[in-house]
């Protein structure tokens, strides 16, 4: 573990964020707020914060969590292979909030945002592609960026690179 | 092809030059410009750079009216059998230009998505290197290309070996006899 | 100005962009739709990935009936190029290198967003010479890709000598790169701690003369285009999209605003140094393609006055953080010291360690909110970068915008979305 870095902000001068969010455990991460929510609750968890005026979600990628499993999860939140992070922002209220589901390896699934945020519906065929979790009634759930016939989840921490041996080129990273 | 095959006297001789002439005068690029490298030869055919005055300001859109492929830009996966297609489609005689390093041998990206040089799918006439290469880069080549073409070396190779000509022969890949 | 022309789309609100029938899809598309055709009378073309004016290697499949169109699907990935996957193996010195080329017409932004959201997880602050710095090459590089949209705009639509003078405009901001990054594109410039090398001396002349010579060539092409009524017609009315439609589909930047939502990262979450100077964020009422027109001409003034206003507020003093750990010695003290030689040497080989945690920064790129959601491990790479390409989620709008318009129109839709291909498929 590092040393605590003297430039960041010290505890006390960040606001706490609330404890629960719409019964899902809060905590911050490096002033941002992050809401934790599981696969059964995490629909509406999104509709309450849409309700709430965020309105707009901006990004929602994936995480593999193989070689570096979250620890800045709040107690009571297991931690899972890997991660759907969700942005979402209030165009009124100027605010964001980011969301974090935890999915386990085993059965990658969870809920779509289509119905609430059609703009995720190719993000969610991305995190898809590349991870392989599936999203539950997403309309076309097919790959988006690799070719149709393509096999394997190119971001999973368990899928190689896949670069030549260059002469001359050092050794392949410690990972 | 064609013209080198007829038995050589003072007329046919002048005619080839001629042929050579008028094939390097007006090369026509295909549009194949796939990623940075495709602006920089936009950058090359517009005011600063010129390309006119080389016969070559107009960018055909479709393959069978142009003569060079400029493959300008990093080639993946699902972008190669494109590329392919598009190459077999141009009529003979036809060059091709590997713009930039991703072209020419993968670049930066030495990874599972991006085809580690475009002359693993197509043959190669000559590589320019950059990244993005600037327009002075991109002319040097053409003009290198032009040279090849004036002197006819471009052809004699095909002829010798019935693949398409390549600048580095330990490179070459074993690729359909083009047509 | 006249009256707008009907919108050729009714405006079916958020309903459509929920049906699973009102985009083309793979499920709707028939199994070998390259060979057979329909059944019915409508057709569906292909468009691209090789084609001039799909900008960059887009794929659009229309179903069409006639010239009108019914439905689209953009197919990408044409230029899939793994750079979420190589960024987890490149130090964060040498991140910037590979999100460049993700959005290749603004590239100072990619930078610039890979290292803010290092230097959050850092915690590292950015001296202000570095920040102004960087807020001027930032706004010379809009202006260069705005001019190079009106550029390549014009050409789809047929006004092919926009296509000279826009790149004649880039070149004069291209040159002032080349002179202070060392590269006309994909510079490498902007890096975590601050920027790579301090402003060239006479940098001050070299931006006057650019901007200087600006809006004069500017009102010529507004008169070249605006003043034209072919113009207007392929334009007003074209790619029609409403406000909620775009705040549903995520869609930000030019597009958002030409539907009069002003929303602009640079004045509702600002950062670098945006809350000291002045500027308008220009917005559209219509939502069609001659209104991102406009917008997007206008944010090329706004941008030379942000500039001009930078060249009298820049500060002097570092031009990067100055922590040993993180910024590599001045070369020339190599020579003199061993410590600095260890730092050079740790800095560019195994690279300097970044603490654990995840952030997620935001941008106002050319094209909309461009974002890096960045997950640090404690190494020396960044464990996941994942970049949020305003072009990716922009193109979700393609189909809904494209519904019954004709092919002539597909274009103009396709060009005012200004999708760059390698931020789209990264």
């Amino acid at each position: 573990m590092t040393e605590p870095d003297p430039e960041l902000p010290a505890e006390e001068d960040v606001p706490a964020p609330p404890a629960l969010l719409h019964g899902a455990p809060v905590t911050a991460s490096r002033g941002q707020t992050v809401v934790h929510a599981d696969p059964s609750s995490y629909l509406d968890v999104v509709r309450a914060l849409y309700d709430d005026g965020y309105g707009m979600c901006v990004d929602l990628c994936g995480v593999d969590r193989l070689l570096a499993p979250a620890v800045d999860l709040p107690a009571g939140v297991e931690p899972g292979r890997f991660e759907v992070v969700v942005n979402l922002v209030s165009i009124d209220d100027r605010r964001r909030v980011r969301l974090r589901v935890q999915v386990p390896e085993v059965d990658a699934r969870v809920p779509t945002l289509f119905e609430l945020h059609p703009g995720t519906e190719a993000m969610e065929r991305e995190v898809y592609d590349f991870f392989g979790i599936v999203f539950d009634g997403h309309p076309d759930l097919s790959r988006i960026l690799m070719p149709d016939d393509w096999e394997g989840h190119p971001l999973r921490k368990d899928y190689a690179v896949g670069r030549i041996p260059v002469q001359f080129k050092g050794t392949p990273p410690p990972r | 092809m064609g013209l080198e095959d007829l038995n050589h006297n003072f007329l046919t001789g002048r005619i080839e030059d001629l042929v050579k002439w008028a094939r390097r005068n007006s090369v026509w690029p295909a549009t194949f410009g796939l990623a940075c490298c495709a602006i920089e030869m936009m950058a090359t055919g517009a005011a600063h750079f010129d390309l006119a005055r080389f016969g070559m300001e107009v960018f055909r859109a479709s393959p069978r009216q142009a003569d060079l492929m400029i493959v300008a830009g990093r080639v993946s996966q699902k972008m190669a059998p494109v590329l392919r297609q598009v190459y077999d489609q141009m009529m003979e005689p036809k060059w091709v230009i590997s713009m930039g390093v991703c072209a020419s041998s993968g670049g930066m990206f030495n990874n599972y998505a991006i085809v580690q040089g475009v002359d693993q799918v197509v043959p190669v006439d000559v590589y320019a290197p950059g990244c993005p290469p600037g327009p002075e880069t991109l002319m040097h080549a053409i003009l290198t290309l032009h040279e090849l073409i004036r002197t006819g070396e471009i052809t004699r190779r095909r002829r010798a070996t019935g693949v398409g000509a390549g600048v580095s022969t330990e490179r070459r890949v074993a690729v359909a006899t083009p047509r | 100005m006249t009256d707008v022309a009907t919108p050729t789309r009714p405006a079916t609100g958020l309903a459509a962009l929920r049906n699973p029938d009102a985009v083309l899809r793979a499920p709707h598309l028939p199994e070998d739709v390259d060979r057979q055709p329909t059944d019915d009378d409508t057709m569906i073309v292909n468009m691209g990935p090789q084609h001039p004016s799909t900008h960059g290697v887009l794929r659009v499949m229309l179903e069409l009936r006639g010239e009108a169109v019914l439905r689209a699907k953009p197919v990408i990935g044409y230029l899939h190029t793994g750079m979420e996957k190589t960024g987890e193996d490149l130090t964060y010195l040498q991140g910037p290198t590979n999100v460049t080329r993700m959005d290749y017409l603004a590239p100072l932004f990619n930078e610039l967003v890979f290292s803010l959201a290092t230097e959050q997880l850092l915690g590292a602050d950015v001296p202000p010479r570095a920040t102004w710095i960087r807020m001027l090459m930032c706004e010379l590089n809009r202006i260069s890709s705005h001019s190079l949209w009106m550029a390549t705009n014009g050409m789809d639509l047929g006004a092919l000598s926009m296509m000279i003078y826009g790149i004649r405009e880039r070149e004069s901001v291209l040159a002032f790169f080349e002179k202070v990054t060392g590269l006309r594109m994909n510079h490498n410039y902007i890096r975590p701690g601050g920027v790579a090398a301090d402003l060239p001396a006479g940098w001050r002349d070299d931006v006057l003369r650019i901007i200087d010579a600006y809006p004069a060539r500017l009102a010529d092409y507004d008169r070249l285009l605006t003043g034209q009524p072919i113009w207007h017609q392929r334009t007003e009315g074209i790619g029609y999209i409403t406000a909620e439609e775009c705040i549903a589909l995520g869609v930000t930047g030019p597009i958002l605003r030409s539907t009069g939502v002003p929303w602009d990262l640079r004045r509702d979450s600002p950062y670098l140094a945006y809350e000291e100077v002045e500027f308008a964020v220009v917005t559209g009422t219509y939502g069609d393609t001659f209104d991102r027109y406009a917008i997007r001409l206008n944010e090329i003034r706004e941008s030379i006055g942000i500039v001009r206003q930078i060249l009298d507020k820049l500060p002097k003093g570092d031009y990067r953080v100055q922590d040993k750990k993180v910024t590599p010695p001045p070369r020339g003290r190599i020579d003199e010291s061993m410590e600095a030689l260890i730092h050079h040497f740790k800095i560019f080989t195994e690279g300097f360690k970044v603490p654990e945690g995840e952030v997620y920064v935001a941008v106002e790129s050319p094209r909309g909110e461009l974002g890096c959601y960045l997950v640090s491990d404690g190494s020396a790479k960044p464990y996941r970068i994942h970049m949020r390409a305003p072009s990716f989620v922009n193109l979700q709008a393609l189909p809904h915008m494209m519904t019954g318009g004709l092919i002539a129109d597909a274009v103009a839709v396709i060009s005012t979305l200004d999708p760059v291909m390698g931020e789209v498929d990264r």
